[in-house]
C-alpha cells in the first residue's frame, strides 16, 4: 500500500484566502467608509427630507400622513410663483446667451495672446469669481442707483451677465490649456486659411468648455439669491426670491414643492449637459 | 540552488486583479547574499512579485516566506526589507539627511545613532557633503543614490529595486549597474531586482528568473540562461535568436536527426527524448558567413544577402535562405569603411552542430 | 501663445467686448462704492462726497469690531469643521478604486449644483421647532417615555422639549459647512488624486506606521490642497450673507449681514461702503496667501 495518498507539499500550501485590503486601499477601511457615509448622510438628508416632504399630505405635522401631489397644484396655481419662474427664465436664459459669447470669446483671448498686463487682467477677470457676492451686490444697487437706472429685470440680467462671464471664460480657457497648438499649426500647412483652421479644428474642441460653461452660467443665474436681492425692484421677482420672501419666516409644504421642482430642473439640466460634454469629450480627444 | 536555508520563499503564489492573473503559481528560492533578478517583458508580473515581497500586495494564493517567516499578515512596515522605487520615492518635502534618515526615526533609532548611520549610508552611495540638498536640487541618479541609501540604512534582509535604471540615461545606467553591483558586494545583502532590460539582467545577476504571463519560465545563471534556454520563449526574450520550426525525424547516439523546411536534414546532439514537432534554434553570433560550403560536420546553408544593419562594432547580417531569413552577426574586426558583405552577395551560413539548440517546449 | 500685436484686430473683436462688459458693470460700480466710502452720510440717508475716514473709524467702534471679530471666528470654525469632514471624504475617494471616483465625487458636487438658497431653507426644515431632527427626537423621547411608563414610571421626563437648534450661531456653522464642503473636498481631492501613491508606500516601506505615514508624508504633500481649500472656505464663509440671514438669530450677525442692512432700512450707504472695502481688503489679503503657496509649492514637485 505504497499509494497511500500523502497529498505533496505544494497541494498543502496551496490555499485561498479571503482578499484583504492593501496598505493603500484606504477605501476599504472599515472606519473610512462610515465617515463617508456620515458625510454623504450629511450632504443628502435635508434636501431628501425636503423632497420628501413635499409629498406629505400634512400641512403642520412632519410626520408622515400619505402620499399627494396637492402642493405641487398649490404651488402650480400661485400666480406669484409662477411669474417668479417666468422672470427667472427669461432673467437665466438672457444672461446665458450673452455671457456664453462674451465669456467664450474672452477665455479664447487669454489662452491665445500673450500682452502687456496678462497676469493682472486675468487676476482681475477671477475677481467677480471671488470677491463676495454681498459686496458685489451693494456695488451694483449703487451703481444702479448712481446711473439713475430704475431696478428691474434689465439690472437683474446686466448684473449676471456680469458674475458670470468671468465663469464661462474660465471653463472654456481650461478647457483649451488641453489643446494641441500643432493641430492648428497642421490645419494651416495642409492649406486653411486662419478662419478655416478656426472653425474646423479649434471650435470643434471647444464645444465641451462651451457647452459647460453656458451651463455653469444658466445655472448660476437661474440659482443667483444675493445679487439679483440687491439689484431687483418691484415686478423683477426671480424664483429664489420669491421663495425667500415665503421661507423668511414659516415653512410651508408649497414651498418644499417648488424648491424640489427647482432641484430637480438644475439636476436634470447638470447632469444631462454632463453626459453631452462627457461623449462630446470623448469622441473629440479619441478623433483629435 | 542548494543553499539549505533560502532567505525568501515564494511558495506557490497566484494574484489576481479580478479576472486578471498578474502572477500564476510561482514558485521561487532566493537565496542568502543572492543578487537576483525577475526579468521579463512589461505586463508578465515581476512587479507585482516584487510588491507582494515587499507587503503592498496579498497574494490571492500561496506564502511568501522571508528569512522563514510567513508573511502573509505582516505589514510593508514589520517586514524586514527595503525597497528602492522605480520612481524614487524620495520625499520632496524633506533634506537628503531626513529622507535618509526617515526609516530610521519612525522607529524610534536615538538621534546620536541615526546621525552616524546616516553619514555611513551617503558615504556607501558617495553622496557625504549632500546631507541638507533637497530632492529638487539633485539630478536623477543622485536621487536614485538617495533612494538606495534610504533602503540600505535600515540594513534589511533583503533590498528590492523595482527597475532601478529605468528613469536613467545610457551612460549613467551602465555606470550604475557596475555600482550596484559592487555595492551588493560590499554590504552582503540580498538584492531582488526587477527589470525589462536583459542586459541589466545579465550584467549583474547571479541568477534570473524570466517571467512571461504571470508564470516563472527559467530560473537559472545568466550563461545558462543565454546558452541553454529552456524554451521558445526564453530564447527568443534573452538576445537575438534563429527559429525554426522542425520534425524530429529520428535519434542516434546521442543526436536527434531533424527535419526543417528548406534545409537538409540535420544531426544535433540532444540528451533527452525528443518527437514530434520541435523549435530550432542558433544565435546569430554562432553563425558564421563564407562564399563556399562549409567543411564537413558544420551545418549550413546557402542564402543571399538581403539587408546589412551597421552597428558600427558589428554587423547585422540579414540572409534570404530557403528556409527563412536568419540573421548572422559578423564583427567588424578591421578598420575599412568598405564593407565586407554587400548586399545580394551569395553565401554560406554556417554553424557547429553543437551550437544547435533543441526546443521542446 | 501668440503675441497680439501680430493680430490686432481678432485680439481686440475677442477680448474687448467682455473687458468693456466688465468695466462698466463690476469695476465702476466697485470704484463707485470705493468713493462713497469716503463719504458723508445726508440726513436723508443721501451720499454727500466728501473725504473722510470716518466711516473706517465707525467701523472699528467696539459693536461692530465685535461683529467682525465674530464673522471671522465663524468662518474659521467652519474651516476648521470642513477640514475634518472633508479631510476623510477626499481620502475616501482618491484613494478608492478606479471606477468609484467619478461617482463618489459626482456625489460631492451634485448638492453644489442645487440652489443655495433652497440648500438653506432645506437646514431651516430640519432644524427648526418642528423640524425633521426635533421631530425625530420627539420619536425616540416618546417611545422611551413610553417604555418608562411600562415599566412603572409614567411621566417621570415630563413632556418633550423641543431643542432650540434654529436662530443661533452653531445654526449658521451648521449651514456653512455645508455650503462649502466641495469647496474643500475638490480641490483637496486633486492634489491627493495627482499625489504618487510610491511615497506613502516608501514610507511603511521604512517602517512607518499608517498614522506616522498620513502626518509625515501624506498632509505635507497635501499641503498645497489643504490650504488652497480652507482659504477658499474660509473667504466664502467670511463674506457670506444668505446663511447668517436665514440660519442666524439677532446675536449671530456677521459682516455681510452688517453691510447689507446699511444699504437696506440703516440707509447708510457710505458706511456700508467702507464695511464692503474692509471685507474685500481681507479677502484679498488671503487670495494673495493662496496664490502665493500655489507659486512655492510648484517648486517642491509633488
Amino acid at each position: 500500500m505504497s499509494e497511500v495518498a500523502i497529498p505533496s507539499e505544494s497541494v498543502v500550501v496551496r490555499r485561498r484566502r479571503r482578499r484583504r485590503a492593501t496598505p493603500l486601499e484606504y477605501g476599504r477601511k472599515r472606519w473610512l467608509q462610515i465617515v463617508l457615509a456620515l458625510n454623504f448622510l450629511f450632504l443628502y438628508f435635508p434636501i431628501a427630507a425636503l423632497i420628501a416632504f413635499s409629498f406629505n399630505d400634512s400641512r403642520r405635522n412632519v410626520t408622515w400622513q400619505g402620499f399627494t401631489f396637492k402642493y405641487y397644484e398649490k404651488a402650480y396655481n400661485n400666480a406669484g410663483l409662477h411669474e417668479a419662474f417666468l422672470n427667472s427664465m427669461i432673467v437665466a436664459g438672457t444672461s446665458t446667451v450673452v455671457s456664453t459669447l462674451l465669456g467664450t470669446m474672452l477665455g479664447l483671448a487669454l489662452y491665445r495672446y500673450r500682452f502687456p498686463g496678462r497676469g493682472p487682467f486675468e487676476g482681475w477677470v477671477h475677481l467677480p469669481i471671488v470677491i463676495p457676492e454681498v459686496c458685489l451686490g451693494v456695488a451694483m444697487l449703487a451703481f444702479f442707483a448712481w446711473a439713475d437706472i430704475p431696478l428691474g429685470l434689465f439690472t437683474v440680467t446686466v448684473s449676471h451677465i456680469a458674475f458670470t462671464i468671468p465663469f464661462v471664460a474660465v471653463v472654456v480657457r481650461s478647457r483649451m490649456a488641453g489643446f494641441d497648438e500643432s493641430l492648428e499649426e497642421a490645419s494651416r500647412d495642409l492649406g486653411a486659411n486662419g478662419w478655416q483652421t478656426f472653425w474646423s479644428v479649434t471650435f470643434p474642441y471647444m464645444i465641451p468648455g462651451v457647452v459647460a460653461g453656458a451651463l455653469l452660467a444658466f445655472t448660476l443665474s437661474l440659482d443667483d439669491f444675493v445679487i439679483t436681492f440687491f439689484t431687483s425692484g418691484p415686478g423683477s421677482t426671480t424664483f429664489p426670491i420669491k421663495i425667500y420672501s415665503m421661507v423668511r419666516f414659516s415653512v410651508t409644504p408649497e414651498v418644499n414643492a417648488a424648491s424640489t421642482v427647482l432641484i430637480v430642473l438644475t439636476l436634470t439640466l447638470t447632469v444631462t449637459a454632463m453626459l453631452i460634454q462627457a461623449r462630446t469629450g470623448r469622441k473629440i480627444d479619441t478623433h483629435g | 540552488m542548494d543553499n539549505p536555508k533560502p532567505i525568501i520563499s515564494i511558495r506557490n503564489v497566484t494574484k489576481r486583479f479580478g479576472s486578471v492573473v498578474a502572477v500564476d503559481d510561482a514558485c521561487l528560492d532566493i537565496a542568502e547574499g543572492e543578487f537576483f533578478a525577475l526579468l521579463g517583458p512589461s505586463g508578465c508580473g515581476k512587479t507585482t512579485l516584487l510588491r507582494m515581497l515587499a507587503g503592498f500586495e496579498h497574494p490571492s494564493e500561496g506564502d511568501i516566506l522571508i528569512g522563514g517567516q510567513d508573511m502573509s499578515d505582516v505589514d510593508p512596515n514589520k517586514r524586514p526589507v527595503n525597497m528602492v522605487f522605480q520612481s524614487y520615492a524620495v520625499f520632496p518635502h524633506m533634506s537628503v539627511a531626513r529622507n535618509v534618515g526617515y526609516g530610521l526615526r519612525v522607529t524610534g533609532v536615538p538621534a546620536a545613532e541615526i546621525k552616524e548611520r546616516v553619514g555611513e549610508a551617503l558615504a556607501l552611495v558617495k553622496l557625504a557633503g549632500y546631507e541638507e540638498r533637497m530632492p529638487t536640487q539633485l539630478s536623477g541618479g543622485q536621487r536614485q543614490r538617495v533612494a538606495l541609501a534610504r533602503a540600505l540604512v535600515k540594513r534589511p534582509k533583503v533590498l528590492l529595486l523595482d527597475e532601478p535604471l529605468s528613469a536613467l540615461d545610457a551612460k549613467l545606467r551602465e555606470a550604475m549597474q557596475l555600482e550596484l553591483v559592487r555595492l551588493q558586494q560590499s554590504v552582503g545583502i540580498t538584492f531582488v531586482i526587477v527589470t525589462h532590460d536583459q542586459d541589466e539582467a545579465l550584467s549583474m545577476a547571479d541568477r534570473i528568473a524570466v517571467m512571461d504571463s504571470g508564470q516563472v519560465r527559467q530560473v537559472a545563471p545568466p550563461a545558462e540562461l543565454y546558452e541553454f534556454p529552456n524554451s521558445r520563449f526564453v530564447a527568443d526574450f534573452i538576445g537575438k535568436m534563429n527559429l525554426f520550426a522542425g520534425r524530429v525525424a529520428g535519434a542516434a547516439d546521442g543526436r536527434v536527426l531533424i527535419e526543417i523546411q528548406g534545409m537538409d536534414r540535420i544531426a544535433v546532439p540532444y540528451g533527452d527524448q525528443a518527437r514530434g514537432e520541435i523549435g530550432v534554434a542558433v544565435r546569430p553570433e554562432k553563425i558564421r558567413l563564407a562564399p563556399t560550403p562549409p567543411t564537413d560536420g558544420e551545418i549550413g546553408l546557402r542564402g543571399r544577402v538581403r539587408e546589412v544593419a551597421y552597428y558600427g562594432d558589428e554587423s547585422h547580417v540579414f540572409l534570404e535562405t530557403a528556409a527563412g531569413v536568419i540573421t548572422a552577426n559578423r564583427p567588424n574586426a578591421a578598420r575599412t569603411t568598405t564593407p565586407a558583405v554587400a548586399l545580394g552577395d551569395e553565401l554560406w551560413a554556417s554553424w557547429e552542430p553543437a551550437d544547435t539548440l533543441v526546443l521542446t517546449e | 501663445m501668440r503675441d497680439w500685436r501680430r493680430d490686432k484686430l481678432a485680439f481686440s473683436v475677442f477680448a474687448l467686448p467682455a473687458t468693456a462688459w466688465l468695466v462698466v458693470f463690476f469695476t465702476i460700480p466697485l470704484v463707485l462704492i470705493w468713493v462713497y466710502s469716503f463719504a458723508d452720510r445726508g440726513p436723508q440717508g443721501q451720499v454727500i462726497v466728501a473725504l473722510s475716514l470716518e466711516n473706517y473709524q465707525r467701523a472699528l467702534e467696539w459693536i461692530h469690531l465685535g461683529i467682525i471679530w465674530k464673522s471671522i471666528w465663524i468662518a474659521a470654525i467652519t474651516t476648521v469643521l470642513c477640514l475634518a469632514l472633508g479631510f476623510p471624504l477626499a481620502m475616501g475617494i482618491a484613494f478608492a478604486p478606479q471606477r468609484w471616483k467619478n461617482p463618489l465625487l459626482l456625489l460631492v458636487i451634485l448638492p453644489f449644483w442645487t440652489n443655495l438658497l433652497i440648500r438653506t431653507y432645506a437646514w431651516i426644515a430640519v432644524l427648526r421647532t418642528r423640524g425633521f431632527l426635533n421631530s425625530g427626537l420627539e420619536w425616540v423621547y416618546d417611545r422611551i417615555d413610553g417604555a418608562l411608563g411600562l415599566i412603572g414610571l409614567p411621566d417621570l421626563l415630563g413632556p418633550f422639549q423641543p431643542l432650540e437648534l434654529l436662530y443661533n450661531t452653531p445654526a449658521v456653522i451648521i449651514g456653512l459647512v455645508y455650503v462649502n464642503l466641495p469647496f474643500l473636498v475638490l480641490p483637496l481631492y486633486a492634489t491627493l488624486e495627482k499625489l504618487d501613491k510610491s511615497y506613502l508606500e516608501a514610507s511603511l516601506d521604512l517602517g512607518a506606521s499608517q498614522w506616522r505615514t498620513f502626518v509625515s508624508v501624506m498632509t505635507p504633500l497635501a499641503l498645497p490642497g489643504i490650504v488652497s481649500g480652507t482659504l477658499l472656505v474660509f473667504i466664502l464663509s467670511l463674506g457670506t450673507y444668505l446663511t447668517p440671514d436665514l440660519l442666524g438669530g439677532p446675536d449671530s450677525e456677521m459682516i455681510g449681514n452688517l453691510i447689507a442692512r446699511q444699504f437696506g432700512a440703516a440707509r447708510d450707504w457710505p458706511f456700508g461702503s467702507a464695511l464692503s472695502f474692509l471685507l474685500l481688503y481681507a479677502v484679498f489679503l488671503f487670495l494673495w496667501l493662496r496664490a502665493t503657496v500655489a507659486t512655492r509649492s510648484k517648486g517642491v514637485g509633488v
